[in-house]
């Protein structure tokens, strides 16, 4: 009697255990698989962008060949030709010239507006707030004409500066309202403390609140920096010659002539231009994941 | 170091009064506790203090400079706050430094200073960490560091130690006590903690609905408080307080606490108490002078029996819980003198340390 005692006891943790590892083991192999079919699903398409553009114009024409490899050899001649017969390296340049000035324009703007808005109490500062993030939900495919209109009254029309003043309209609303949260999740006590300690309010931003909130800053700072990179609506009506155009419109533009289609080019421009947000986001992802975290459950 | 003083100060928010009318002067080199529960308006005179709070009306001076426009930073305090804010991305030493930095101090005169507060609190070996590395009770001591290095006129706690756990909210205690006793800064420090405002206070100010009932050292107000708040908020336990009717007994007086239970008033308070006779008041007394009878033949005080209800051994004393009339009441007797629940015990009350309360005013008589 005793001995059935003592054995049966220990044995329902141990149950209890096994059927918890069996669960878990599920919970895994589920998780895997459906991992796995994203990969999948979302890797399919640069892998086909890699691997075209890494072959030659005689390859992608033939029509026989399996598509999804290479069979007569790897070439960088792609490459080449898209930097050597094309306006590319000038789309890229526009690109970078336009991207770095939203990005400063969009930071200084959305720090200070988030600052003001979620540190000093003036009278409809919480409407103004609220007002901020609406504008961000208006589509910028309903804002162009309008926006058409202004940038040709100021004569920045096919012009990448006209694209340095019509990108903060989309970047600073967003960015301010992911920084506000970011702000607003730092403790009262800590500005309290500066300003006790002698701070003013710009000492105060620029000694405590933006080192505190650096992971708000980069991730508000990655997500203008992509809607930059990625514009097309804009760029697509406002800019009409290559030596204005930007990366997503010039390429496309450049390299599709009529019903001929420069595969391999198309592709080798399209990596090389999603390769700068690619090294930001590895780079930074931590901070992306952490800033908008805070932004979306402090806000 | 400085006075402060605080004349018909006033803070309203829109139609709530957070604190009405105070007047406090603080001698140079003192340190006041306001004590009272949340809401009594203590942090927000002290935050009144501090310039982090615009003051509804009065005036406050610091070192005889009224300062109600002036910001923080000119007022030269310091203050250490609940949740110590401590910039979590400095370093200790530059944490303890920021403020005189701003104040564009000789690097050497920085480093000096720092050094010596590090000194002070024992943190010379944290000064280059930073605060997530550090416990509750080192950042509590890098937060009062960087009040001292300042060398501020006055200093302002707001329950400084109310994040800490029991066993090191008793340590810092004695720290801060120390620490003032070694700086001799003006000291205001706000807790809600009566017997950390015994501790460590000069002067103890309890605050009650945003006024002041009563200001006097931690034995003054334990012995004689002014009115039942300040009576039932010092002291741990609470005083007891049991409805009473107030009737003379020939030449004497008598307080009738039930019908079976009557204690004759001391002589020597009778005739403070005389023009109540006939009322029906509040009898007030501490744990402390409901004792057991045992050992106790010498000491004055009236025996009377009672049924306990709850017996709760503290180790070094037991509280004893029992009823007079459906009100309880509890005594403190000697761990071996205590009986148990539901046994008959004889106590002995000290009425040399009783207090009469008219419940219409709430005054001490």
């Amino acid at each position: 009697m005793t001995a059935v005692t003592v054995n049966s006891a220990p044995a329902r943790p141990l149950a209890g255990r096994a059927s918890l590892k069996r669960g878990r083991r599920w919970a895994l192999y589920t998780s895997y698989f459906f991992l796995i079919l994203f990969a999948i699903f979302f890797l399919t398409p640069p892998y086909y962008m890699v691997i075209t553009s890494l072959k030659s114009d005689a390859e992608v024409a033939h029509m026989a060949t399996n598509p999804w490899f290479i069979f007569n050899g790897i070439t960088l001649d792609q490459f080449r030709l898209l930097f050597t017969t094309t306006d590319f390296p000038i789309f890229f340049k526009n690109t970078v010239i336009v991207t770095v000035c939203v990005v400063c324009i969009t930071m200084v703007v959305s720090v200070l507006a988030a600052f003001s808005l979620s540190r000093m109490r003036f009278f409809g500062s919480t409407v103004l707030a609220t007002g901020i993030f609406l504008t961000y939900l208006i589509p910028d495919t309903l804002l162009f004409i309008p926006m058409f209109q202004i940038v040709k009254s100021i004569g920045l029309l096919n012009s990448y500066w006209g694209m340095v003043l019509v990108y903060p309209t989309l970047t600073v609303p967003f960015c301010t309202w992911i920084m506000i949260g970011y702000f607003q999740s730092i403790p009262k006590e800590l500005d309290e403390a500066a300003l006790i300690d002698g701070a003013g309010h710009i000492q105060m931003l620029l000694k405590i609140f933006i080192p505190v909130a650096l992971p708000g800053i980069i991730a508000a700072m990655i997500f203008a920096f992509t809607v930059s990179w990625a514009a097309f609506v804009y760029p697509m009506a406002f800019l009409y010659s290559a030596d204005q155009q930007v990366l997503t419109v010039g390429t496309v533009t450049s390299l599709i002539k009529a019903d001929v289609y420069k595969w391999g080019m198309l592709m080798a421009g399209a990596l090389v231009a999603a390769a700068p947000p690619l090294v930001i986001y590895a780079f930074l992802m931590d901070y992306y994941i952490a800033g908008l975290t805070a932004g979306a459950t402090k806000g | 170091m400085a006075e402060v003083a605080l004349r018909n100060v006033v803070k309203r928010y829109d139609d709530v009064v957070a604190v009405s009318s105070i007047n406090l002067d603080i001698p140079n080199q003192e340190f006041v506790v306001l004590v009272g529960p949340s809401g009594c308006g203590k942090s927000t005179t002290l935050r009144m203090i501090a310039g982090l709070e615009d003051i509804t009306d009065g005036e406050i001076s610091i070192g005889g400079e009224v300062v109600n426009d002036l910001p923080p930073k000119d007022r030269d305090i310091a203050m250490v706050f609940q949740n110590y804010a401590l910039y979590p991305h400095m370093t200790v030493a530059e944490n303890m430094s920021f403020g005189l930095k701003l104040r564009k101090f000789p690097k050497e005169e920085i480093k000096r200073r720092v050094d010596n507060a590090a000194r002070i609190l024992d943190i010379t070996e944290l000064l280059a960490r930073r605060p997530k590395q550090l416990s509750g009770g080192q950042r509590q001591r890098v937060a009062m560091g960087r009040a001292i290095v300042r060398n501020p006129k006055v200093f302002l706690f707001d329950e400084p130690l109310s994040n800490l756990d029991a066993k090191l909210r008793v340590q810092m205690r004695t720290e801060i006590k120390r620490v003032h006793q070694q700086v001799k800064t003006t000291t205001v420090y706000v807790t809600h903690d009566q017997v950390e405002a015994m501790t460590l206070a000069d002067r103890v100010v309890v605050m009650n609905g945003g006024r002041i009932e009563q200001i006097g050292t931690p034995n003054d107000l334990y012995h004689h408080p002014k009115t039942r708040f300040v009576a039932g908020f010092i002291g741990s336990p609470a005083m007891n307080f049991i409805p009473a009717k107030l009737e003379t007994n020939g030449s004497g007086l008598k307080i009738r606490l039930s019908d079976k239970l009557s204690f004759q008033v001391p002589e020597r308070r009778a005739a403070r108490y005389r023009p109540h006779a006939g009322k029906d008041l509040l009898f007030g007394l501490r744990p402390e002078h409901i004792t057991e009878t045992r050992g106790s033949e010498n000491s004055v005080g009236q025996e009377f029996p009672v049924t306990l209800d709850v017996v709760e051994p503290m180790g070094m004393e037991t509280m004893v819980f029992f009823t007079i009339d459906g009100t309880e009441v509890c005594g403190r007797v000697e761990p071996t003198a205590a009986k148990g629940s539901g046994e008959t015990m004889q106590l002995r009350a000290n009425l040399d340390h009783m207090h009469l309360i008219d419940p219409a005013t709430s005054a001490v008589l």
